[in-house]
């Protein structure tokens, strides 16, 4: 068939000019207004160097957002995959209604992470807590979204409940790949349940951990929507002499450096820095992809 | 716990021979819990959704007193005169709606043009869209807006807070994906069809519409699901693009502004959070299937 040229591009053309135009200009200038004194308000920009980039290091709340970012990062690598896990575990067993749960647990996943911020929002002032009290158990008489050393946790419990039922699939199609006839005959040899798991369906199971692992690991990164609707970046924390927001990840302090401050500039900065994080965990997560394609 | 039934379980669990009796017991129990476990939020939000603000503040875990309540709630959020409710729901609608058009057309096109294109440069072109999905929003967001801004006043179309401008935003952000897994898609359709199509007279474009897009169907689903899952939820490109009290808004700004003006109305705040919901759940139901294999295989590529 002899191709015509023009008509591939006429073809290629809508998106490749939404996609420059959305993506690849906005991230070019995005990286040059990083190292101007851009602030949203003064048409003459500057250039600044490096400037931005050497302020956000020596910012408690930035300092803090980083941090707290890992560890909510790091806790929902744990809790997601764990309880996703689990519930896939549950979901092909020979349990009655399996079908009903499997439902049941990746619904949280469909809502956005605004709306289920206001209603967990209201679940932990209002329902919680009233249940709390009149249980009288003293760990939950007050709210856990307003203490700076239970917002995280709290944060990721919701995160936990929305995302691992999305997680359980991706794993309940890894064991369902695996044929029947292997476990069977490993139960005919006496392999106790636990014995099974650990030696064949973990092992089996390795490339759907690779994928959940870093999926996981990018949305908790990279997470907003809940941030913002479920605690807004509080409780106040006093760290390194400073009040700081315990509970701004890094998502949220670049947008609330560049809304509610007007430092557009030092925002994207800071996004910049964001990006190349997200960058290192992709090629990261490349190479290990690569290696085992090797190995196999 | 129905000992009966589980007792009928028992000969089909090949592998409880060896195990505990109890065992099957266990995980029946453990399944009911977690289920509850993961459907009380939803349970919350409906029992509070049928009562006044003063209910709620008084006992939010209460069975409701009077379920009409919920009609005088939605009501009382449909008049509301900050936020028009309604018009937010057709906006998410209208731009869901032609998002995802564009996308799945255009997406379609591309891919099928860089596949079929043996060319060295649609080789990278392609790697270009797929090394594009590792930059996130958050470094361009702020300086979309302002882009956005000066195209506008150049061509004189505005492209913020307007429908074509954010759906225009969606195709830029929504393509990368799409043409990822519809690339993947295409290299597996037979050339030979494509041959066919073109010694019986068609031309390069016909055979793409009448002979390759009815064959993507399945590629399709996946791309719909994901993107629409993700437009119809999306906050902060809508924030960005249409304002929070912009002429256009969608239903995720329309809750945010009743939560905002009305902290602590839960009546309101909760019902606007259910009307928002329901939408996805009732497709949830039809298309459960297609949405969970859809989802799913979006995540493995």
């Amino acid at each position: 068939m002899r191709r015509r040229g023009w008509v591939d591009a006429l073809f290629i053309f809508p998106c490749a000019l939404a996609f420059v135009m959305v993506i690849i200009c906005p991230f070019v200038i995005g990286i040059y207004y990083s190292m101007t004194d851009w602030n949203g308000v003064n048409p003459v920009i500057s250039w600044v160097g490096l400037t931005n980039f050497q302020g956000m290091f020596s910012q408690p709340q930035f300092i803090y957002s980083f941090l707290i970012t890992l560890l909510y990062t790091g806790i929902n690598i744990v809790f997601v995959n764990l309880v996703g896990f689990l519930l896939s575990l549950l979901a092909t067993s020979k349990v009655r209604m399996r079908n009903l749960y499997r439902a049941g647990f990746f619904v949280p996943n469909l809502i956005g992470g605004i709306v289920l911020g206001y209603i967990w929002q209201f679940l932990f002032n209002n329902v919680i807590y009233s249940v709390g009290s009149s249980l009288g158990i003293g760990f939950l008489s007050s709210s856990l979204i307003s203490k700076p050393g239970t917002v995280i946790w709290a944060m990721s419990f919701v995160n936990t409940w929305q995302y691992a039922g999305y997680i359980m699939m991706i794993y309940v199609a890894a064991i369902q790949s695996i044929s029947e006839s292997i476990m069977e005959a490993a139960s005919v040899d006496g392999a106790s349940y636990t014995t099974r798991i650990r030696k064949i369906l973990v092992p089996m199971m390795a490339n759907a951990f690779t994928i959940t692992i870093f999926l996981t690991l990018t949305t908790s990164f990279k997470q907003f929507d809940l941030n913002f609707s479920l605690t807004n970046g509080g409780p106040a924390l006093r760290f390194m002499g400073k009040a700081i927001r315990s509970s701004q990840l890094l998502a949220m302090d670049i947008y609330s450096t560049a809304n509610g401050l007007n430092r557009m500039a030092e925002a994207q900065a800071k996004a910049v820095v964001f990006f190349v994080i997200l960058v290192v965990f992709s090629l990261v997560q490349v190479y290990i992809n690569k290696r085992r394609e090797v190995e196999a | 716990m129905n000992l009966q039934h589980t007792k009928s379980v028992q000969p089909v669990e090949m592998a409880g021979r060896n195990q505990n009796r109890a065992w099957p017991v266990i995980l029946e129990i453990a399944g009911i819990l977690l289920f509850l476990l993961f459907m009380a939020p939803f349970l919350m939000v409906l029992l509070n959704s049928a009562k006044t603000a003063k209910e709620i503040i008084f006992n939010p875990v209460a069975w409701p007193g009077n379920w009409a309540q919920i009609f005088q709630n939605i009501k009382m959020i449909f008049e509301n005169p900050t936020t028009d409710y309604i018009g937010a729901f057709f906006d998410s609608v209208i731009i869901t709606v032609f998002s995802l058009a564009v996308i799945s057309i255009f997406s379609a096109m591309c891919a099928w043009a860089l596949v079929r294109n043996k060319k060295k440069w649609s080789t990278v072109v392609f790697m270009v869209f797929v090394a594009a999905m590792v930059i996130p929003f958050q470094v361009v967001m702020f300086p979309l807006v302002k882009w956005f801004k000066m195209v506008g006043d150049f061509i004189h179309i505005p492209l913020l807070g307007t429908y074509h401008g954010i759906v225009f935003a969606y195709l830029g952000f929504g393509c990368s994906m799409s043409i990822f897994i519809l690339h993947g898609f295409i290299k597996n359709i037979p050339l030979e069809l494509e041959e066919a199509a073109t010694i019986d007279g068609c031309s390069q474009a016909r055979t793409f519409f009448n002979v390759v897009l009815p064959l993507l169907q399945p590629a399709f689903i996946t791309v719909l699901i994901l993107n629409g899952i993700w437009i119809w939820n999306d906050f902060l490109l809508p924030l960005l693009i249409l304002g929070s009290n912009g002429r256009v808004q969608t239903i995720p700004l329309a809750v945010t502004s009743f939560a905002g003006s009305y902290l602590k109305q839960w009546d309101l705040i909760l019902t606007s959070a259910l009307l928002a919901m329901l939408p996805i759940i009732v497709l949830f139901i039809f298309a459960q299937r297609y949405i969970i294999k859809g989802m799913v295989e979006g995540s493995i590529k």
